[in-house]
């Protein structure tokens, strides 16, 4: 089984510069790990905000009735 | 649908299978929605994510034999437990289990003393089935009442108006360092959410209505109201210490929580991993949505009188009572009392008042 893919993403030179700086200074092993990393984190951030739960409202009422039924509200 | 049974090739898988197939249907294992086609196994075991790149450390697999293959790609098959369908896949892909590379890639070692990896070696079949699924039935639960799918439990957090949730993993019966562990963390939530896993146990582990009587005393007795939610997952633990810790916190997410306890040797079993190697895991993923609580192990000290770990204590080990399952489990066997600064009377009562509360 091989590893996986990957692409190549342009990032200023100077941003680049100072990342690998910071890269050997920590327990990265390069730039690209850096840059995955925090991207990573960044992405999840925003997906979180815009998640909506999936249930309706009658999901909600039928749940609820549910809940009261098994004594947790 | 069901009444159609006899026209589907079925797979019978068992147990485990059968609650990976109740996970799915139910959410738990989001964003799955069925069991793993090569691509997503691949990049699970190579890079711990899956191929939509989203954290993901645990292989979600079906096997067959060769000789029970009687369809393939593109196929609906029945997913049976016990003659009992529980399921129906779509067939999206067959492939060769590549057993040594599971086996080291999840559990680190190929020692086949360790219960996962004799799972591969000696268990499973020598091919993989993925596909989606559409949930059909669930295997009986004894324990129905005890039972919430993680949309109950968002709403069930929302209406108690909790927005910070922390997630408690256990197999045990409740002994004060569980619940001290527990309490520090409800000291920075809204609220506890306490999940004992329901599955196949080790023998001379406490039976699931031992835990669940237990735990419904010290939630009663010893936790602010509404400040616990008591609740089961059926899942078959797979021993895989720190790849393990991060599936749980995963499901822990699905079901709302925004916090997870990871506590001392988190999944693992016997000297396969370190400590704290659990713990240690976290860092490789920034984006799981749920944020680890590490903890140290408790313990009770005679010099301070009460509950303290290895950061607040400065006494030396001879003050130290360490909680130990087997101390409780060998009081409980010789009738003798535990000791209020182990186990709260309360749950005490529980343990020994069972006739038979073991696995045998």
């Amino acid at each position: 089984m091989g590893q996986g893919k990957y692409t190549t993403v342009s990032i200023p030179r100077s941003l680049y510069n100072r990342i690998k700086k910071l890269v050997e200074e920590t327990g990265f092993k390069s730039v690209s790990d850096y840059v995955t990393y925090v991207l990573r984190e960044v992405v999840a951030m925003h997906e979180s905000e815009r998640y909506e739960e999936p249930f309706t409202e009658k999901d909600l009422e039928e749940i609820k009735k549910r809940l009261r039924a098994l004594g947790y509200i | 649908m069901l009444g159609a049974a006899d026209e589907y090739p079925a797979i019978s898988i068992g147990l485990r299978e059968a609650y990976d197939v109740e996970n799915i249907g139910y959410g738990v294992y989001s964003p799955l929605d069925g069991f793993m086609v090569y691509e997503d196994l691949e990049n699970v075991l190579m890079n711990m994510r899956l191929s939509s790149d989203l954290p993901w450390t645990m292989p979600i697999v079906v096997s067959v034999d060769e000789d029970s293959m009687d369809f393939g790609v593109g196929d609906e098959v029945l997913l049976s437990y016990m003659d009992r369908p529980l399921a129906v896949m779509q067939v999206e892909d067959i492939y060769r289990l590549d057993r040594r590379l599971y086996a080291e890639r999840v559990f680190g070692t190929t020692d086949p003393s360790h219960p996962g990896v004799y799972n591969v070696f000696r268990e499973m079949g020598e091919y993989l089935v993925g596909g989606r699924i559409e949930l059909l039935d669930t295997v009986d639960n004894p324990y129905a009442r005890f039972y919430l799918r993680p949309m109950e439990t968002r709403v069930l957090f929302r209406e108690r108006g909790w927005k910070t949730i922390v997630g408690f993993q256990t197999r045990n019966a409740p002994h004060l360092g569980h619940e001290y562990v527990q309490k520090t963390a409800l000291s920075f939530v809204d609220g506890i959410f306490i999940n004992p896993v329901i599955g196949r146990k080790k023998r001379g582990d406490f039976k699931d209505e031992v835990i669940l009587e237990a735990y419904s005393e010290l939630v009663k007795h010893y936790y602010p109201k509404d400040s616990a939610v008591l609740s089961i997952v059926r899942y078959e633990m797979r021993y895989a210490g720190p790849r393990e810790a991060i599936h749980h916190a995963i499901m822990r997410k699905n079901f709302g929580c925004t916090h997870f306890i990871v506590g001392r040797d988190h999944a693992g079993v016997g000297n396969f991993y370190g400590p704290y190697d659990a713990q240690e895991i976290f860092r490789e993923f920034p984006d799981l949505g749920v944020t680890p609580v590490f903890f140290k192990e408790f313990f009770y000290c005679r010099r301070c009188g009460g509950i303290v770990h290895e950061r607040i204590c400065p006494h030396d080990e001879s003050n130290r009572v360490r909680f130990s399952g087997t101390y409780v489990r060998e009081a409980i066997l010789e009738g003798r009392d535990i000791p209020d600064y182990i186990v709260r009377p309360e749950v005490a009562r529980v343990l020994m008042s069972h006739p038979d509360p073991f696995v045998s």
